[in-house]
């Protein structure tokens, strides 16, 4: 039988993989601050709150404290929540109850409990929406044992990813990329789930790997098809899952491409960038022809004025002079 | 259990049981601040001496499928709620036989079977999961409650304010006990609170406020069960006030250069809730030594299980980071 292929944006993804599971699943619901009749403010969940009523598209206060605390409660009687966050930003709200909660309630416990949460949020540059609505903060919890971090960077791996955090018994940390939602992507009807920890090679290439997560995913195809014009080919990696990471699916890469660039929109230093780099010396040291380029954002709040975003966000053009930096172009 | 002379009546036999538990967990805790100080067990300790009336009353009135959240002052609520005193000991001492494996310690001791969710050590943490748990059972029309102790230094905090606000706007089946012993650590009431009566944090909200004298067990255990009730027929949360007395310091070691020297002893003498106990016992002085035995004699057990438990094996240091 042919399979049914549906046209999808990121944005329907997203809410397609939350849908079916809470079809199939009464202890999904979803609760957020104008996620109901509104849709959220990016409507990812528009048209949710008429399938599925007010109790499981649940408007909540601007609490994200006792709402993400209200999730980890309920998912460990069992349920599988999903909080939606309006922005990263506002996951600092947040930070006390899945870092000391969420994170650790199964290691305090000796194994006796589950915390199936996933908390959704979207974020990101490229709209001048300045230093509180746009910053990059995947980096904060990738340092916080307990916690899984996934970033997909297409329709099909939102979909996929998303239906997998929903279903893990961990507390996930879902990120949504602004920028991303209105990519589209033909997709099977039928759902596929993506396991976490599974890196994706969203092209293969010979000379250069860049690993790259989100926005950065795109940017870098885009800065691999003007390296290919130079006859540079270019491995892209998007881990989609930072934690845990695929640390397998890098370290082939480079060791078969010998270069390694590490691209994304947060902040440079300090940044995810960075323990990917050192990941790549410690296990590929032998192999590598040239230092790990980081990209990233500058060390700097995000700035309003669109000129001064542009100098401070990473793009195409800083993965592709990152690319040749490696090969020892100019 | 001994048969004692008081037990003549259902309802002095229920107060008995109540005077049994609540000499349980002080004896436990006194032996807790010895073992500590002989640096037996490990990290620091915050005992509830003063505070037991509290946890027995309020533990008392739950049913079977109602669960707890508790504060880093946690050992008399495990042990109200029912986990043994050696499990709780155990953790204390960080062996494997603990109630949360050794992972825990004094401050997050867990016992999720009898509904014991956990004690968060941030001070007024586990206040949204008590009303996300509540949120599980409306949303799967269980007719169980959470019940979430925290105290009075709680109140001041955002998570205190936006787990109220949820619960009363969602109308969820918890209760909010708030312990007031008038000590957030060394400040006191007056200092962390601009009101004296906490009860009318639970106006902003337009929440039920009931208050309690928590050195009287019987009046806790009735409050409780009044507000399971109120909570139970769907009206919504309530805000249970215990004033109570910490008369102890605040953790093992607080010298409590901050607090009056004669309001403390004067407080321990007038304010002991075992002592307010017995006397509405009228219990022979026989009676009552008996039953100190009793508890004596299971703490010791407990220290002595504790003692020979099994330290965690350093191979399963990452067990349980995930599930």
């Amino acid at each position: 039988m042919p399979e049914t292929k549906t046209r999808l944006s990121y944005r329907e993804a997203v809410r397609d993989a939350m849908s079916q599971a809470m079809r199939r699943d009464p202890d999904v619901f979803v609760m957020g601050q104008d996620i109901a009749e509104h849709g959220g403010s990016q409507k990812v969940t528009l048209g949710m709150l008429e399938e599925f009523g007010p109790d499981r598209v649940r408007n909540a206060p601007i609490s994200e404290m006792a709402l993400t605390g209200a999730g980890i409660g309920a998912a460990m009687l069992g349920m599988r929540p999903i909080v939606e966050i309006m922005y990263e930003d506002f996951l600092t709200l947040a930070m006390e109850q899945l870092v000391n909660h969420a994170a650790k309630e199964r290691y305090m416990s000796g194994g006796q409990l589950k915390v199936p949460l996933t908390v959704r949020t979207q974020g990101g540059a490229g709209w001048s929406s300045a230093a509180q609505h746009g910053q990059q903060t995947e980096g904060w919890f990738v340092g916080v044992p307990g916690l899984k971090v996934v970033y997909p960077s297409t329709p099909r791996d939102a979909r996929g990813l998303l239906w997998s955090s929903i279903y893990d018994d961990n507390c996930v940390v879902f990120f949504e990329h602004v920028q991303l939602y209105n990519q589209r992507e033909e997709l099977p009807e039928e759902l596929e789930p993506i396991p976490l920890g599974k890196a994706r090679i969203a092209r293969a290439g010979e000379d250069v790997t860049v690993v790259a997560t989100g926005p950065l995913v795109p940017e870098a195809l885009a800065a691999a098809e003007q390296a290919e014009q130079d006859g540079i080919s270019i491995e892209v990696v998007d881990p989609r899952t930072l934690q845990p990471l695929d640390e397998e699916a890098i370290l082939e890469s480079v060791r078969k491409t010998s270069r390694c660039v590490v691209a994304h929109e947060a902040v440079r230093r300090m940044g995810f960038g960075a323990e990917v780099a050192a990941l790549v010396q410690e296990k590929a040291f032998d192999w590598l022809d040239a230092p790990v380029e980081r990209v990233g954002a500058c060390f700097s709040p995000l700035p309003f004025a669109p000129s001064l975003e542009r100098a401070c966000i990473p793009r195409r053009e800083q993965v592709y002079a990152a690319i040749k930096r490696t090969v020892g172009g100019e | 259990m001994t048969e004692l002379d008081f037990m003549t009546s259902p309802q002095s036999a229920e107060l008995g049981r109540f005077l049994q538990q609540m000499l349980l967990i002080r004896y436990f805790e006194q032996q807790v601040e010895e073992r500590y100080r002989d640096a037996e067990i490990p990290g620091f300790v915050h005992v509830a001496i003063g505070q037991e009336a509290v946890a027995v009353g309020a533990c008392a009135a739950l049913a079977p499928g109602d669960v707890i959240t508790s504060t880093h002052r946690s050992h008399a609520h495990a042990l109200a709620k029912g986990t043994p005193a050696r499990v709780v000991m155990a953790e204390l001492y960080g062996k494997v036989e603990g109630c949360s494996r050794g992972r825990g310690g004094s401050m997050h001791l867990y016992d999720v079977e009898r509904g014991n969710l956990g004690s968060s050590a941030v001070v007024g943490g586990a206040l949204g999961i008590a009303t996300g748990a509540a949120l599980s059972f409306s949303l799967r029309s269980e007719p169980r409650v959470a019940l979430a102790f925290f105290g009075d230094g709680a109140t001041a905090s955002g998570l205190f304010h936006e787990s109220m606000n949820l619960a009363q706007l969602w109308k969820l089946p918890v209760v909010f006990l708030c312990e007031n012993n008038r000590w957030a650590e060394s400040t006191p009431l007056a200092q962390h609170s601009p009101i004296a009566d906490l009860s009318q944090r639970a106006q902003a909200f337009g929440m039920t406020a009931l208050e309690v004298d928590g050195q009287d067990v019987e009046a806790v255990h009735r409050a409780t069960a009044e507000a399971l009730a109120h909570v139970r027929s769907a009206a919504g949360p309530v805000f249970l006030l215990a004033e109570t007395y910490r008369l102890a310091p605040h953790n093992v070691g607080d010298q409590q250069e901050y607090r009056d020297r004669d309001e403390y002893e004067l407080t321990r003498a007038t304010q002991d809730p075992i002592a307010k106990l017995r006397e509405k016992l009228a219990l022979s002085d026989a009676s009552f030594a008996e039953l100190e035995r009793e508890a004596e004699a299971a703490v010791a057990d407990a220290v002595e299980f504790a003692r020979h438990g099994t330290d965690p094996d350093p191979q399963t240091l990452l067990e349980d980071v995930y599930a």
